[in-house]
């Protein structure tokens, strides 16, 4: 099927490849279908693209390539939603804000994305423990580790 | 909105699964106990409405910004 993007122009996308979100995403509640495109060559990046709005298009990432110590627990609720079975079924990315200059962007931990890889089935859970924010710096201090890139 | 008087220990039940008990109330706060199935999702109304706002703000970025993502590199 046709799917129009707000920056790739129309791509062409399988069923399969679509994830669905049953509830939509908070402030986006009424949008289900999504896909994943890729923003940049090394796979960093990706865009979260609405298949019913072209303007609703959420860049994502793994949440680990930031913080090798992120960690929750998936409740309930999520698991039987999604079908979870085992830790290997799910994908986890976090929701970026990209922000002018640069270095003020930030990374969503406090609600991460789940997508059961072998159903397509996504979520956005909030995390209830708050040890997670929902604005972590995407570069981390100056001159040290740097994923964020540039 | 259904609006109803309840004292510390009393309850109110929502449909046939959940159970919203006032635990106590002081100072102006009261102090809720919920019981609900593992199924039922109970945030705070606040942390709900940041994420919609950070969603919100999160598509809302200029062309360059992405174009900069583009040119990421793995370390």
């Amino acid at each position: 099927m046709k799917v129009e993007t707000k920056y790739f122009g129309t791509v062409e996308v399988k069923e399969k490849e679509t994830v669905h979100f049953e509830q939509g995403l908070p402030g986006f509640e009424s949008y289900h279908a999504f896909v994943l495109l890729p923003v940049d060559e090394a796979g960093l990046y990706y865009a979260l693209q609405s298949c019913e709005d072209k303007k609703v298009s959420l860049i994502v990432t793994s949440p680990y390539l930031f913080q090798k110590t992120y960690e929750f627990e998936i409740g309930d609720g999520a698991q039987l939603e999604l079908e979870i079975e085992k830790p290997k079924d799910v994908a986890v990315y976090s929701v970026v804000t990209l922000r002018e200059p640069f270095h003020e962007s930030t990374l969503n931990l406090q609600a991460p994305i789940l997508v059961n890889v072998h159903n397509g089935k996504a979520k956005q859970v909030i995390l209830a423990e708050e040890n997670y924010q929902t604005r972590c710096p995407l570069v981390q201090g100056k001159g040290g580790e740097q994923h964020a890139r540039p | 909105m259904l609006v109803l008087n309840r004292k510390a220990g009393e309850s109110i039940r929502i449909g046939d699964e959940i159970e919203l008990k006032i635990v106590s109330v002081e100072g102006g706060q009261v102090k809720l106990g919920i019981e609900a199935p593992k199924h039922v999702e109970i945030h705070r109304q606040e942390v709900y409405a940041a994420i919609q706002e950070e969603n919100e703000e999160a598509t809302m970025f200029s062309e360059t910004l992405l174009d900069l993502l583009k040119s990421s590199k793995k370390d």
